[in-house]
């Protein structure tokens, strides 16, 4: 796998989970104040740095097939979360993520909280609220930035592509002052589902020993099979769901006799 | 110590195996044969894994809408 696939798939998946830390950390911002949210956002980036740099190395040092055989796995259960999530979301048997209804309650929170500082934190709700807010989804950005980058052994296009991503939507987020409400996250989270799902298959069926006809290119293969099975049960449930909401026809909801008659 | 530990060890949990046990078990499953037909019988079982990975999805998605319907949703 060439450096493109490798910075795209890691800088959407890591756009996805800076919009969800950018509508916590607004909401802490906006209704406790900037000092205390930039603090906490600031802690958070320092603490995940650290993991970065003690992980990265680290994983680094193993040899690839063991690597690839851990990450593989690791990646495959976790992009089935994401696909399942994902799927269950689009047919409708499970809520989309709302990042107004989000912002709302964080707010509403974040307004009825005490206020109350210690040292150089001014207010401890708005820190934590954004500390806990950007460590939390900065933990899946690692997660995704290391595991693809050390597998390929190019931490640095993935950590680039993390911190690329994280800039646009800051960026974003300062131009509307609002959470990014219209990103297409469920989508996203699809088509991260399926990369995170078919690299884990891929580097995990290589890591315990079996080869790839074709190699590398079987990706090319690996990655539409999943997409499409995904797609056709994203497609199947919601026509499931569809029929078994959808209001009873009068011939169905009238007594027997009259719909006879 | 005990509940931080407890702690610790839910969220990674969480954070790594989500809702669905299953999957993951799945995943372990088909790379620990995968490994054990390659090492073990010099069988290239490369089909394995994809196969046994969306058939877990597969799995899990039905159980998922099974316990919707079941609690009335």
């Amino acid at each position: 796998m060439n450096a493109v696939p490798l910075f795209l798939t890691v800088f959407v998946a890591c756009a996805v989970e800076a919009v969800e830390a950018l509508t916590i950390v607004l909401a802490a911002g906006l209704t406790r104040g900037w000092r205390p949210a930039l603090q906490g956002l600031g802690a958070a980036l320092a603490v995940l740095a650290v993991i970065t740099a003690v992980l990265g190395p680290a994983l680094s040092l193993l040899p690839l097939s063991a690597l690839r055989l851990v990450v593989g796995a690791l990646l495959a259960a976790f992009g089935l979360q994401w696909l399942r999530k994902a799927i269950l979301r689009y047919s409708g048997y499970k809520d989309l993520h709302d990042e107004t209804g989000i912002y709302a309650r964080e707010t509403a929170a974040a307004q009825a909280a005490a206020a109350g500082g210690r040292g150089w934190v001014t207010d401890w709700y708005g820190f934590t609220l954004s500390f806990k807010g950007v460590l939390l989804e900065g933990l899946e950005v690692v997660f995704i930035a290391i595991t693809f980058g050390s597998s390929q052994r190019d931490v640095g296009t993935a950590a680039l592509a993390a911190v690329a991503a994280a800039v646009v939507v800051a960026v974003a987020g300062l131009a509307v002052r609002a959470p990014l409400a219209r990103v297409p996250e469920n989508t996203l989270k699809f088509a991260v589902g399926v990369m995170l799902t078919s690299f884990g298959i891929f580097w995990g069926t290589e890591g315990a020993g079996a080869s790839w006809p074709g190699n590398d290119a079987a990706l090319l293969v690996v990655v539409p099979a999943v997409a499409a099975a995904a797609g056709l049960a994203a497609i199947v449930l919601r026509r499931l769901r569809r029929a078994s909401t959808a209001p009873a026809s009068p011939a169905q909801t009238a007594p027997a006799g009259e719909a006879a008659r | 110590m005990k509940a931080r530990l407890r702690a610790i060890g839910a969220f990674w949990y969480d954070f790594v195996i989500g809702d669905d046990w299953r999957g993951a078990a799945v995943v372990a499953a088909a790379l620990a044969v995968t490994a054990i037909l390659a090492h073990g019988a010099g069988v290239n079982a490369w089909w394995l894994t994809p196969v046994a990975v969306l058939a877990a999805l597969a799995w899990s998605l039905r159980r998922a809408v099974r316990a919707q319907r079941r609690n009335g949703g």
